[in-house]
């Protein structure tokens, strides 16, 4: 249970790491998504689109 | 060809614009799915926002500055659709944890996926505009300054909205307030993980641990 010369606490360690990991996590979380491959509906949509770019026609 | 003139007038009748716009667009359909999914929390529904928001960015490309963030842009468009939206449907849906726990699909290891959930929850727990910040911050990269003008606020207040919802949310994960949900692993367990995910991430550790 010695620590030879460490000056954090384990507490304070312990809140340091807890900020670092959420910011991570915070991180990975969103860049998750963001490298999943994006599905073809989004492609097919930017495809059609142009055949109804009338922004009176809202979808009901 | 399709490089766009810097000084493209918003004009609907030059398709060589438009067919840039629509590149552009599509490069940044992945970051609109993950604002979309982190926002909203849920994973049904999340990508019929990110299209919604295309759509209506279509829609309004001739109001977009070409040479500005258009990704900053595409997000705000995004927000105001989800914030309107939630207010008629989403609220009616009860939370469940179940189904956040699935939120997001990991490549990571099952320990780190199991944080991951618990983060994405834990976000959920929290009021919108710390929520927001966070993610728009802490997730997406954005400097303070872009993510004001996209939640349309002082800089100021996005800077100690963030550092409120830093703060939450590890109030949250440090079992201060509940989570809805049962599984949780008792507070032991969670800090000695830590450490030794920091055992793993600071260099001069190495390879030998003296326990």
């Amino acid at each position: 249970m010695s620590k030879d010369k460490a000056p954090m606490t384990d507490k304070a360690r312990y809140a340091r790491l807890r900020r670092e990991a959420i910011g991570q996590g915070l991180r990975r979380m969103y860049d998750g998504v963001v490298h999943e491959p994006v599905p073809d509906e989004f492609m097919d949509l930017l495809k059609k689109i142009d055949e109804s770019t009338d922004p009176e026609r809202s979808p009901s | 060809m399709m490089g766009r003139s810097a000084m493209d007038k918003p004009s609907h009748s030059t398709s060589n614009s438009d067919d840039a716009f629509k590149t552009e667009l599509l490069s940044l359909v992945p970051y609109l799915r993950a604002f979309a999914r982190s926002l909203s929390g849920r994973h049904e529904g999340a990508d019929d926002l990110a299209q919604e928001t295309l759509v209506k960015a279509w829609q309004s490309r001739s109001s977009y500055l070409p040479g500005t963030n258009l990704k900053a842009w595409l997000f705000t468009i995004l927000r105001n659709q989800f914030y309107s939206e939630r207010r008629r449907a989403w609220r009616q849906e009860p939370w469940d944890s179940e189904k956040a726990a699935n939120l997001h699909s990991y490549s990571e290891s099952q320990t780190a996926a199991a944080e991951l959930s618990d983060i994405a929850r834990a976000l959920q727990a929290l009021p919108n505009e710390q929520r927001e910040a966070l993610i728009l911050v802490g997730a997406g990269g954005f400097a303070y300054e872009e993510a004001a003008k996209i939640i349309n606020c002082a800089v100021g207040t996005v800077k100690s909205r963030v550092a409120r919802g830093r703060r939450a949310l590890m109030a949250i994960l440090d079992g201060d307030e509940q989570l809805p949900m049962s599984d949780r692993p008792p507070e032991g367990e969670a800090a000695r993980e830590i450490l030794s995910q920091l055992d793993r991430l600071t260099p001069n550790h190495g390879g030998d641990k003296r326990r």
